[in-house]
Parts: C-alpha cells; sequence; structure tokens
C-alpha cells in the first residue's frame, strides 16, 4: 500500500475516507451551532476561521490526497495562495480609507 | 508514497525526497514533479489559478462589506427558512452544505475503486456524486428563486446594503456553474468507466489517446476543490 505510486495511483483504506467525511460533518455542524447559536464577538470569528481551516486542511491533505504528493508540488500550489493574504491587508485597509472618506465627504447616507 | 526513496545511486528511477527532492525537481532538465504525472499537474496549477479567481471574488466582497457605511443584511436572518411555523436560521445552507460533503466522500471513494480498478462500483459511486452535485444545484436555484422573489437584485436588496445582491449573485453563481460543470464531467466519466474504457484502453473521441484510472482522481481533484471552495464561501459569506 504505501508503496504504491504513479502507476497503481493514490490507494489508501476506505476507512480513512469515512473518518474525514465524518469529521468534515462535525465540522460542518460545529460551524452551523455557531450560528444558530448566536455566538458573537470574537469568538465567533474565530470558531468559524478555525472550523473553516480544519475543515479545508481535511479535504486537502487527505481528499485531494495532498499528503501523499511530492514536495516541489505541494510548494508550488499551497504557497503561492498563502500571497492572497498580502491581497487582504491591502484591501483591508483601503475599504477602512473609502468608508472614512465615504463618513466624512457624504455624511454616511446613502 | 516515497519515503522510503533516498538520493539517486545507481538507479536513476530514485529520486531525492524533502528539500533535496525539491530542488531536484524543480531544477530537473526534464518536467518538474517528478512521479506526478502531467495530467494531475496541470489539474492542480488549473485549481491553483481557480484559486485566484474565487480569492479575487471573496476579496471584492470582504472590500464592498468593509467599505459601505450601509448596515449589511444579517445572512443568518437572509437566508432562514421557516419550517413548520418556525423560523430556522440557515437552514437550507447547512442542508446544502451536508449534501456537498456527502459528494466529495462519494468521490473520495470512487477514486480508490478506481485505482482498484473495480469499474461499477467507480462508476456508482460516480453517479452518486453527480446526483448529489445535482441536488446542490437544485437547492441552489430554490434559494436564488426566493430570494429574487424577495427583491434581491445585483444593485438592490430589501435589507441594505446594496453591494450584498452582487455579492451574492457572483460569488454563489460562480461556483454553483462550477458544479453544474463538474456534474457534467462526472457523467461523461462515469459512462467511460462505465463502458469500460480504461480497461480496453479505449482511445478517446477527442485526444484520441487511451485514457487511464487516474482519470478519476483527477476528476476528483476538481470536485474536491468546488466543496473546498464552498467551506470558504460558508465561512465567509453565510456564517461571517
Amino acid at each position: 500500500m504505501a508503496q504504491a505510486q504513479a502507476h497503481s495511483g493514490q490507494q489508501h483504506p476506505i476507512k480513512l475516507y469515512m473518518v474525514v467525511w465524518g469529521l468534515l460533518f462535525v465540522l460542518s455542524t460545529f460551524s452551523y451551532l455557531v450560528d444558530y447559536l448566536g455566538i458573537q464577538g470574537y469568538l465567533r470569528w474565530s470558531l468559524i476561521l478555525l472550523f473553516m481551516i480544519l475543515k479545508a486542511g481535511l479535504i486537502v491533505a487527505i481528499f485531494m490526497h495532498m499528503a501523499w504528493e511530492r514536495l516541489a508540488l505541494i510548494y508550488a500550489i499551497l504557497f503561492p495562495p498563502v500571497l492572497i493574504l498580502v491581497f487582504v491587508a491591502l484591501m483591508a485597509s483601503e475599504s477602512h480609507y473609502t468608508v472614512l472618506t465615504r463618513l466624512a465627504f457624504l455624511g454616511g447616507g446613502p | 508514497m516515497t519515503e522510503s526513496i533516498e538520493r539517486p545511486t545507481s538507479n536513476p528511477h530514485l529520486r531525492p525526497v524533502g528539500l533535496r527532492g525539491v530542488a531536484a525537481d524543480l531544477s530537473s532538465d526534464q518536467r518538474a514533479f517528478k512521479n506526478v504525472s502531467w495530467g494531475k499537474a496541470m489539474m492542480w496549477i488549473f485549481l491553483l489559478s481557480d484559486t485566484f479567481i474565487f480569492g479575487c471574488f471573496l476579496l471584492a466582497y470582504m472590500t464592498a462589506r468593509m467599505s459601505t457605511t450601509i448596515a449589511w443584511p444579517n445572512p443568518s436572518e437572509v437566508f432562514a427558512l421557516t419550517i413548520g411555523g418556525e423560523e430556522i436560521p440557515l437552514i437550507l445552507i447547512a442542508i446544502m452544505t451536508f449534501v456537498l460533503i456527502s459528494s466529495s466522500g462519494t468521490m473520495a471513494m470512487a477514486v480508490n475503486f478506481g485505482y482498484r480498478h473495480d469499474r461499477r462500483k467507480t462508476a456508482a459511486l460516480m453517479l452518486a456524486t453527480a446526483v448529489l452535485g445535482a441536488t446542490f444545484v437544485g437547492m441552489q436555484a430554490f434559494e436564488w428563486t426566493k430570494l429574487i422573489r424577495e427583491g434581491v437584485r445585483p444593485w438592490e436588496n430589501p435589507w441594505g446594503a446594496a453591494q450584498f445582491g452582487s455579492s451574492f449573485f457572483m460569488i454563489t453563481g460562480f461556483h454553483g456553474t462550477h458544479v453544474s460543470i463538474g456534474v457534467l464531467f462526472l457523467l461523461i466519466m462515469a459512462r467511460k468507466v462505465w463502458r469500460g474504457d480504461f480497461d480496453q484502453e479505449r482511445r478517446g473521441f477527442f485526444t484520441s489517446r487511451k485514457g487511464h484510472y487516474e482519470i478519476v482522481e483527477i476528476m476528483g481533484l476538481y470536485w474536491h476543490f468546488v466543496d473546498l471552495v464552498w467551506v470558504f464561501i460558508f465561512a465567509f459569506f453565510y456564517l461571517w
């Protein structure tokens, strides 16, 4: 099983997929409960982000077999999206400026 | 897995692992990502480009939401459904999430049975994936219909900031398109698997190349990616 490569492809026990499937269900339920129970503030945002990252990680690592790919491919695919965070920081700063000028010159009205 | 393979000695097929492997792969004079087929590598690179597209959409949404002076509608209430006289927040979205996750589960198992050359189980599981995907799109059509009836447009909505409408239709619409295309490809591939194309090495009608079961995994990469994008949309658009 561990030697499977290229020709025989990604071979992993079905049980592993079942476990991940179950975990994704549980994590989605938790995300939903955050909203259902009306949790607010920093706890809400951190819980939502935590469950989101755990779910995304499970999908990429196990379902998409990234955990077993060549390191060069892993770096080539996973590193560039991290740079989106830089873009997020830029745009967050830009939006703060936009909303500030809107409030200053348009008075907050529509 | 290649963990057991150490640096190349007399055997040219053995490749180094770890960071040495990264350097060896990327500096190789032939093709990068040794042992990764071109089909799989190309799907990953396509998905990377798709990541940037969805990333830009979500960024545009973030920028619009952060810079508006008008209150953003509360998605928890907007997407609530009244079931049995009781208003349940986000229930349709939660069900859609579970449907899509289940489709990812069946797809992962289809890939597994594909590599075992069990064409009946593979085709059946791919068909189940397609049905779940179509169910998702159907529920999204229901959601769109409901919101359009309530007056949501790309330029306005009854609950506040107009940008909510454009963000909603852009993001969920683009994702729904991905799911629909995925369902179509799943059906085409399921037919090929069912017919035994990859056992008989039948040539494809378009490329006239012989296919093999790896295409199920490549198809799976696309499908899991669609589920992956939904994880982010669920968190940022519906829960945030």
